[in-house]
């Protein structure tokens, strides 16, 4: 179960076309540069970022990010989340193994995003959609 | 806290007083601090609370006008912090006061007795916010101390030391963590850009245990630099840490690992093209060029 | 359309990428190197991306599938400049490039391409069964 916090500023960015998945990373880096992250973190952070929001174009039609900064007691973090409106990931716990793809590519994203980061949460439901929330903490 | 304030204003003379009159009683530490600086200090204090002005409510100390207080009671905190006095030397420096606020309203309202309790309760309540404030800034105080000393730890722990141009090595000593090992990591991997090194001997001998955590961590090193263009070799491996990796099942084979550090310096020199030579000369014999000639 | 330019150095080319890639971009950049590849009969692909702040699996597979064109061309990729935040992320990303030469800077990319092509020349059997490096 992923960590609630209180929210501090949000900001929603449109995934609808893979110049969005650029914007994405922008925005995202901005974000951490503001929030000084160590170097190595914001690298962590944006690369995840960039991994969840192909994921969303690609697998999952389309959707938004929603970026947000939280606080838990004294520490604070960046909460990405990318929700989706598409097909829904019929097996989670083998689209989170490395190397499985259901397309092309190598299929690293899920994994790959969830050792990047501190905290990993995913909701899916087919037809519905997929929603997939992370946290880094400072 | 009106009548309290303008009250301590009046008799800011003999509250000062009683209230050193009562720290000395009370703080054992004289060998840490002497009269005149206790003086000061209770005077600063009691300045910053007299100058709080007439409109302040005690209620509400996260109100602008508390700050110089706040700040005055930082400082000498965190300085007694520094000194060696202990978290209730300093929180009993502030509440101490209490005893002559109480004081001067016995003084002022003894005959009322509603009025009195009223008044005793702000300022008990007061002087407890100030007390814990001035707590919460030592425990702060503190935590910059060793947070300071930990990074000095680390840095002193994980020296990147250039053994030839283009070889670099990072001896490590002590125990690994996982959060020691992602620092040292970082470190090497800036050393090899900024020295534009092809080699990266990473020396154990100085490591007492390895787990699977921290090999796994070793590993992540070696696969990055080798992604930048860099060959890591692992020497110092004690029999005791290679038979703990073997149960491990931990795998190196991917990894260059050599017995000791002069091995593997051995094999950088020679994979970056170079050769130590020995050179026959009367200097290396031991014999002077003198002797050689009878002198 | 705007390109990655791609320059040519005797028989190596050599790729600075400097901009974060949209998909498109990484897409038409693997056309072009593998035509100019054949077009010139390169032997050695230099890929400088020390300019890159992010690598994520996309650009990772895109650098794999490159080395792996210009090989059936016979030509030798190198990648260099990675920087030390973006090895660590690949490496934590779980995408270590296997197979893929790598070096510190394109003076040492060169020199690594040159040793690779002389023992290319080295190996060559006359017979005409020519030797794995």
């Amino acid at each position: 179960m992923i960590t609630t916090g209180t929210v501090q500023k949000t900001e929603k960015i449109p995934i609808q076309n893979s110049s969005d998945v650029v914007a994405v990373r922008q925005r995202v880096r901005a974000w951490v540069l503001e929030m000084k992250f160590s170097l190595v973190e914001q690298t962590k952070i944006v690369t995840a970022a960039s991994e969840l929001g192909r994921n969303t174009l690609e697998h999952g039609g389309g959707g938004f990010l929603e970026l947000a900064q939280v606080a838990n007691g004294s520490r604070s973090g960046i909460r990405l989340r990318f929700s989706d409106n598409g097909p829904g990931i019929e097996n989670v716990e083998l689209a989170l193994k490395d190397g499985y793809t259901s397309g092309q590519g190598m299929g690293l994203g899920l994994g790959g995003s969830k050792r990047l980061m501190n905290e990993f949460e995913i909701e899916s439901k087919l037809n519905v959609g997929t929603t997939v929330t992370v946290i880094r903490w400072k | 806290m009106k009548d309290l304030l303008s009250l301590i204003q009046k008799n800011h003379e003999s509250i000062l007083q009683d209230w050193l009159r009562d720290l000395k009683a009370r703080i054992t530490r004289s060998d840490l601090i002497n009269d005149r600086e206790l003086t000061a200090q209770a005077s600063e204090v009691l300045s910053a609370i007299r100058g709080a002005g007439g409109n302040s409510s005690l209620e509400n100390f996260d109100a602008a006008e508390w700050q110089p207080l706040k700040d005055v009671l930082g400082n000498l905190s965190a300085s007694w912090a520094t000194q060696g006095f202990t978290p209730s030397d300093t929180a009993r420096f502030v509440l101490s006061l209490k005893i002559a606020l109480f004081d001067v309203a016995r003084k002022q309202w003894g005959n009322n007795s509603e009025e009195l309790f009223a008044e005793v309760f702000r300022a008990n309540e007061f002087v407890d916010k100030l007390a814990l404030f001035t707590t919460d800034s030592y425990i702060y105080g503190r935590d910059q101390i060793i947070n300071r000393q930990q990074e000095e730890m680390l840095e002193l722990s994980t020296p990147v030391v250039t053994l030839w141009d283009g070889i670099i090595a990072l001896p490590l000593i002590g125990t690994l963590d996982s959060a020691r090992t992602q620092v040292v990591m970082e470190s090497l991997l800036q050393a090899i850009v900024q020295t534009n090194s092809r080699f990266a001997i990473i020396d154990i001998t100085g490591v007492p245990t390895v787990d699977t955590l921290v090999a796994q961590h070793l590993l992540k090193t070696i696969t990055a630099a080798r992604l930048m263009g860099a060959e890591c070799i692992l020497s110092g491996i004690r029999p005791q840490i290679a038979q703990t990796i073997v149960h491990l099942g931990i795998n190196l084979e991917d990894v260059i690992t050599k017995a000791k550090l002069s091995d593997a310096l051995w094999l950088a020199l020679e994979r970056s093209g170079r050769k130590v030579v020995r050179v026959n000369t009367a200097k290396s014999n031991g014999t002077s060029a003198a002797e050689q000639r009878g002198e | 359309m705007e390109r990655i330019p791609i320059l040519r150095m005797g028989n190596f080319l050599l790729v600075t990428i400097q901009v974060d890639m949209h998909d498109q971009l990484a897409l038409t950049l693997q056309d072009d190197l593998t035509n100019r590849i054949a077009e010139v009969g390169a032997k050695g692909v230099l890929i400088d991306i020390s300019s890159l702040e992010i690598v994520d699996s996309f650009i990772g597979r895109t650098l794999a599938n490159i080395a792996s064109m210009a090989r059936v061309l016979d030509a030798e990729t190198v990648v260099v400049g990675m920087q030390p935040a973006v090895a660590i992320t690949l490496v934590e990303l779980g995408m270590p490039l296997p197979g893929i030469r790598t070096a510190l800077n394109v003076e040492s990319g060169m020199d690594h391409l040159r040793e690779i092509l002389t023992s290319h020349e080295e190996n060559y059997d006359y017979d005409g069964d020519s030797t794995e490096d």
